[in-house]
C-alpha cells in the first residue's frame, strides 16, 4: 500500500526506524502514514497465515494496523503519532 | 452531581455545552487526542489547511463545533486520549484507559456519544493492503493530507461514497471510479420523498455532478466481485459487474469501501441498554426516547451511537440528552430550546428515513459471497466456515443464531470484536438459514470495548 | 393440554452432564427427552474456562474425574470430534511456602487414586517452563491433564445424542415437574412429558428442581470471571493454575491466552451474567505475575456464565433422597466441564440399572438433609 502525500505536507522532516531501516516522515504523521507513505508497504501479517495487512478503518476501531513500538509495545499505527527516533516493527 | 460524557464529537460538544451552562462540570473524555469526532476531526499541530479546505460545505459548522469545544475544555474535566472500555450501571462506574493505565470513575449520570463506523460488506480481497473503509479514506485525507493510493476506486453506497470521492478529486488525487451498488432508479424513488432537507440533497447532487463533469467513471447498480492484488504489493484491480451484467476490471491501487454507517453501541450494550433492530436503518440501535433517555436511570445516549442521524442531528441530540439529564436531576433546563430542537429532529428523522431507503445495506451480496471470502478479518474466518456452522451435518450441529455461530467458528472473536464483520456475518448466516437478519441476532457486546493491555492493570495490594 | 408425550427418561438441563446423559441413554436404546431452557451449553458448560483437569480435585470427585479422563481421550470415536481437547498437562503453581505445602500434601491424595504428578521447583521448574516469572516458587505437573474448547462440547454431545435417537428440545424451559404415579410429569409452556425416570442436570437451577421434590439445598450462583487475550506466539503448553485458585490460564495453539480468576455478577432469573472490570483487572495482574511475558499483551474479550456453587464446593451427584427414580447431577461448583462426559455415563447406569460402578460417596444430596451433614462454606 502506498499512501500519497497530497496536501498539507510542508511540515518539518523527522526520522524513525521501521523494521531496522531508517525512514523519513513528517512531524504530525501517524505511524500508519509514516510507514505507508514511505516504502513500508504493509504494517503486519495476519496471525492466521492469510497475508499482510495495512489497516482498514484508520480510526482506531478495526485493530488491523497494530505495530510494535520499542519501549511501548503494540500500538495502533493509525492513531499513534510518529515521533523522531521511534523504533517500530511489524506486529 | 457527577456527570460523565463519553465522546467529544458534535453530540458530546453540544451535550457538555448544555451541562456547563447549567453549572455542571462533567468528566469529559474522548479516545482521540482532540475532540471534533470523526466528522470534524482536526489534523495535528503543524497542518495549515483551513476549515474550508478540510470540511468543504460543512466548514461553518465545523468551526462552530471547534470553537465551542475549545471554550468548554477548561470548564470540564477534559480527558483526551482516554478510552472508555467498560461501564457498569450498578454501581455506576466508568472504566477508562488513559496513558496505559486503567482507572475507574464513579458517576451519577452519563451521556454516551460513541459515534459510528462504516458498515462493511466483505468481498474477496478486502483484507489486502490498500483497501480501507470510506471513512478511513476520508480521514487519511482530512487528518493526514494523504490519499490511500495513487489511483483510488470508491465502492459502496450512501452520501459518504460521493463525498469522499469528491474530496479526493478536489485535493488532486486520481479517482479511478465511483461504483455505487444502488441502482439509480431505487435512489430516485426514495429521494423523491425528500423535501425535508433540500440543502443536504443539493449537496449530494452537486458532488455527483462534479465527479461526472471531471470525466470520472461513475456507475450505479454495480455488483462488486473481488479486489485483486497480492499481499506484498497490495491492490492491483477491482473486479465488478455493471448494471447490464457485463464483467469489468478497473485498474487501481487502492479501494475505499463502505455502505453507510452503524452505531458504535458497545458501551451502551455493556451498560445494559436494550438493543433492538431498526428495519429502516437496517441497524441494531440502543433503546432511547426522543430526548436520549434509556430505560436505565442515569444513562443517556446522543449522536450516531444512539442511532444514525448524521452530524447535524448529533449536535441536536447531544443538547437534548443533556437537557433530559438536567431535567431528571432537577437542575435548570431550557424548555424552549428543547422544544425547538425536538421539532427539528422530527423533520430530520423523515429525511433520514428517505436516505436509508435510498442507500440500503447490500444484504443481497451476502448470499452470493464466495465461500473462500475472509469474512472476519481478525480471526481469518471465511464465509464458507460460517455457512458450515449453520448446517446440521457439522460436528456440533447447526448454529441457529449469530452468537452460537461465533462460538463454533470464532467469527467476531478477534481484536475488533465483530464491529467490522458482525453485520455481514449475520447476513451470511441469515441467507444460509433462510431467515430474517433480525432473528439471527447480533454479536453481544463484551468488555473491553477495545483491547486492554495487561500492563494497564494497576498493581494492587491484593495482586498476589 | 393434550396427553403427555411418553419417554423412558426425562432430563432437565442441556449442559455437558445432561447432553452426555442423553447420549449414553439413547445409545442403550432408551427413549430420552432432554429439555433445555436456552441453547444447549449456554451457561457454565459453554462459558467455563475449558480446563480438563484431575489434579487438585477433592478425593470425592477423583473417581469420576478418572472415568471422565478415559472418555475425553475417546471423544472422537464417541462423538466425532475432539472438541479441541489437548493433553498438555496441568501445572499447578505455588507462590509462597504455604501454597507449596498444599501442592506437596496433594501428592499423596493423587498417588492413592493412581494420578501421576511431578513436583518441580527451583532451576528444574524454570528449565522446564522458562516463561514462568520469579514470583513462582514451585509447581506440580499432571501430565495427563489438559484443556478443551467449552463452546463445542455440549453442542457436540447434543448432536451425537440426537443422532443416537434422543430428543433434545431447546428454548424449552421447564415450568413445573412433579411425581406422577410411579414416574414423573414435566411441563414446559407448551408441552407435557411423562417418564419413569427423571434426571436433574440443571446446573444452578438444579437447586430449584431438587426443591420441587422436597430436598432444597444451599446452592448459590457461581459466575467465573473469564477473559482472553489477543493471539501471541504459542509458548505456554500446559494448562496453568495456582494453589488457592485465584488465577488460572492456558494458551491455545492459535495463540490466544484464556485467563480466569474471581467472580463476575449474574442474575439466574433472567438468566444473565457478566464479568466485572475490577475483577478482570485483578486477574490480569495475577496472570502477569505468573507469566511476565503477558505484560505487553492485550485482553480482547471477557465473559461469564452461571454455574451452581455448593457450600462444600462439591457437586450433588446420585439418587434423590426423597423420590425414587429421580437422579441428580448439578451444582458442579466450577468443576463440571471435565466431569461432564463421565456424569452422563453414570446417570445412564443409575437410570437404567439402578447402580453404578463409580463411587459417589460424599456427593449425595443427603449430605444437605441432616443438619450435621452440612459442611461450612
Amino acid at each position: 500500500m502506498q499512501l500519497v502525500r497530497l496536501v498539507d505536507q510542508d511540515r518539518p522532516g523527522i526520522r524513525f526506524v521501521f523494521e531496522g531501516r531508517r525512514c523519513d516522515a513528517r512531524a504530525g504523521d501517524t505511524l500508519l502514514t509514516a510507514i505507508l507513505a514511505g516504502e513500508g508497504g504493509f504494517l503486519r501479517r495476519s496471525e492466521f497465515g492469510d497475508g499482510p495487512r495495512a489497516g482498514f478503518c484508520l480510526m482506531g476501531a478495526c485493530q488491523d494496523c497494530r505495530v510494535v513500538v520499542e519501549g511501548r509495545g503494540p500500538v495502533r499505527a493509525c492513531v499513534t503519532e510518529c515521533t523522531p527516533g521511534m523504533v517500530v516493527r511489524r506486529a | 452531581m457527577r456527570v460523565a460524557v463519553v465522546g467529544a464529537g458534535p453530540a458530546g460538544v453540544r451535550a457538555v455545552e448544555q451541562l456547563v451552562r447549567a453549572g455542571v462540570r462533567p468528566l469529559w473524555l474522548d479516545e482521540a487526542p482532540d475532540g471534533g469526532g470523526r466528522i470534524y476531526q482536526r489534523p495535528p499541530a503543524g497542518f495549515v489547511r483551513g476549515a474550508r479546505a478540510l470540511y468543504g460545505l460543512e466548514a461553518r459548522k465545523a468551526r462552530a463545533v471547534h470553537a465551542t469545544l475549545d471554550a468548554l475544555k477548561p470548564l470540564a474535566d477534559w480527558q483526551p486520549n482516554t478510552l472508555a472500555w467498560d461501564i457498569g450501571a450498578d454501581p455506576r462506574l466508568l472504566h477508562t484507559l488513559r496513558e496505559g493505565r486503567a482507572e475507574a470513575h464513579g458517576f451519577d449520570a452519563a451521556i454516551l456519544c460513541t459515534g459510528a463506523m462504516d458498515r462493511i460488506m466483505p468481498l474477496p480481497g478486502w483484507t489486502l493492503p490498500g483497501v480501507t473503509t470510506l471513512g478511513g479514506a476520508q480521514i487519511a485525507l482530512k487528518a493526514q493530507g494523504c490519499a490511500i493510493g495513487r489511483c483510488v476506486a470508491f465502492l459502496g453506497s450512501g452520501p459518504l461514497l460521493w463525498l469522499a470521492a469528491y474530496q479526493y478529486m478536489k485535493a488532486g488525487a486520481t479517482v479511478a471510479a465511483v461504483l455505487d451498488t444502488t441502482p439509480f432508479a431505487a435512489k430516485a424513488r426514495a429521494l423523491a420523498g425528500l423535501p425535508h432537507d433540500p440543502a443536504t440533497l443539493a449537496k449530494g447532487l452537486y458532488y455527483v455532478a462534479r465527479l461526472r463533469a471531471a470525466g470520472i467513471l461513475v456507475a450505479e447498480g454495480v455488483t462488486p466481485l473481488a479486489i485483486e492484488g497480492d499481499g506484498e504489493r497490495g491492490v492491483s484491480a477491482l473486479h465488478w459487474r455493471d448494471s447490464s451484467g457485463r464483467e469489468r476490471w478497473l485498474d487501481c491501487d487502492a479501494v475505499g469501501l463502505g455502505w453507510g454507517v452503524r452505531p458504535e453501541l458497545q458501551l451502551a450494550d455493556l451498560a445494559g441498554v436494550p438493543i433492538r433492530f431498526d428495519a429502516v436503518q437496517h441497524n441494531w440501535v440502543p433503546e432511547r426516547d426522543a430526548m436520549g433517555r434509556t430505560p436505565l436511570p442515569g444513562i443517556y445516549l446522543a449522536g450516531d451511537g444512539a442511532g444514525i442521524g448524521g452530524a447535524d442531528v448529533a449536535e441536536m441530540t447531544g443538547a437534548c440528552a443533556a437537557q433530559a439529564l438536567l431535567a431528571d436531576a432537577g437542575l435548570r433546563t431550557e424548555a424552549r430550546l428543547t422544544r425547538r430542537l425536538q421539532g427539528r429532529l422530527r423533520r430530520q428523522a423523515r429525511f433520514r428515513a428517505a436516505l436509508d431507503r435510498a442507500f440500503p445495506f447490500p444484504a443481497h451480496l451476502a448470499a452470493a459471497m464466495p465461500d473462500e471470502t475472509i469474512l472476519c478479518r481478525c480471526e481469518a474466518v471465511t464465509a464458507g466456515e460460517l455457512r458450515a456452522a449453520a448446517t446440521p451435518e457439522g460436528p456440533h450441529g447447526a448454529a441457529p443464531e449469530v452468537n452460537r455461530a461465533k462460538a463454533f467458528t470464532r467469527i467476531g472473536m478477534g481484536r475488533c470484536q465483530g464491529r467490522v464483520c458482525g453485520m455481514a456475518a449475520a447476513e451470511v448466516l441469515a441467507a444460509r438459514l433462510g431467515r430474517g437478519v433480525a432473528e439471527i441476532g447480533r454479536l453481544r457486546g463484551q468488555a473491553p470495548v477495545k483491547p486492554l493491555p495487561i500492563m494497564a492493570a494497576p498493581a494492587g495490594e491484593d495482586a498476589a | 393440554m393434550t396427553a403427555p408425550a411418553e419417554a423412558d427418561v426425562l432430563i432437565i438441563g442441556g449442559g455437558g452432564a445432561g447432553c452426555s446423559a442423553a447420549l449414553h441413554l439413547a445409545r442403550r436404546g432408551a427413549r430420552v427427552v432432554l429439555l433445555e431452557r436456552g441453547l444447549v451449553g449456554s451457561q457454565a458448560s459453554g462459558a467455563n474456562y475449558g480446563g480438563v483437569r484431575q489434579q487438585g480435585r477433592h478425593p470425592a470427585e477423583l473417581p469420576i474425574a478418572r472415568r471422565a479422563h478415559a472418555l475425553w481421550r475417546r471423544l472422537p470415536e464417541l462423538i466425532g470430534t475432539d472438541c479441541e481437547f489437548v493433553q498438555t498437562g496441568h501445572l499447578k503453581l505455588a507462590r509462597d511456602e504455604a501454597e507449596a505445602a498444599e501442592l506437596l500434601a496433594y501428592l499423596e491424595v493423587a498417588a492413592s487414586h493412581g494420578l501421576r504428578l511431578e513436583f518441580l521447583e527451583g532451576p528444574a521448574l524454570r528449565r522446564r517452563f522458562p516463561w514462568l516469572g520469579p514470583a513462582v516458587l514451585a509447581g506440580s505437573f499432571a501430565p495427563e491433564d489438559g484443556s478443551a474448547n467449552p463452546r463445542l462440547l455440549s453442542p457436540a454431545l447434543a448432536r451425537a445424542a440426537r443422532q443416537a435417537g434422543a430428543t433434545l428440545l431447546e428454548q424449552a424451559a421447564v415450568t413445573n415437574c412433579r411425581p406422577d404415579g410411579d414416574g414423573f410429569v414435566v411441563e414446559t409452556a407448551t408441552r407435557r412429558f411423562r417418564a419413569a425416570r427423571l434426571l436433574n442436570t440443571a446446573g444452578f437451577w438444579g437447586g430449584q428442581v431438587a426443591a420441587w421434590f422436597g430436598e432444597p439445598v444451599p446452592i448459590r450462583p457461581h459466575t467465573p470471571n473469564m477473559m482472553v487475550t489477543e493471539p501471541i506466539p504459542y509458548a505456554i503448553a500446559p494448562n496453568v493454575g495456582v494453589a488457592g485458585g485465584n488465577v488460572y490460564l492456558r494458551q491455545i495453539p492459535r495463540g490466544n491466552v484464556i485467563i480466569g480468576g474471581g467472580h463476575g455478577v449474574g442474575d439466574p432469573a433472567v438468566p444473565v451474567s457478566r464479568p466485572l472490570a475490577q475483577v478482570t483487572l485483578r486477574a490480569m495482574r495475577r496472570a502477569a505475575m505468573l507469566v511476565p511475558a503477558l505484560e505487553g499483551v492485550s485482553v480482547i474479550r471477557s465473559w461469564s456464565g452461571i454455574d451452581g456453587m455448593m457450600p462444600d464446593k462439591l457437586p450433588v451427584v446420585g439418587p434423590s433422597g426423597t423420590t425414587p427414580g429421580l437422579f441428580h447431577a448439578f451444582g458442579f461448583s466450577g468443576h463440571g466441564f471435565q466431569l461432564g462426559p463421565a456424569i452422563g455415563a453414570i446417570l445412564c447406569e443409575l437410570a437404567l440399572d439402578g447402580r453404578t460402578e463409580t463411587p459417589l460417596e460424599g456427593l449425595s444430596i443427603r449430605r444437605f438433609l441432616a443438619p450435621r451433614g452440612v459442611t461450612p462454606a
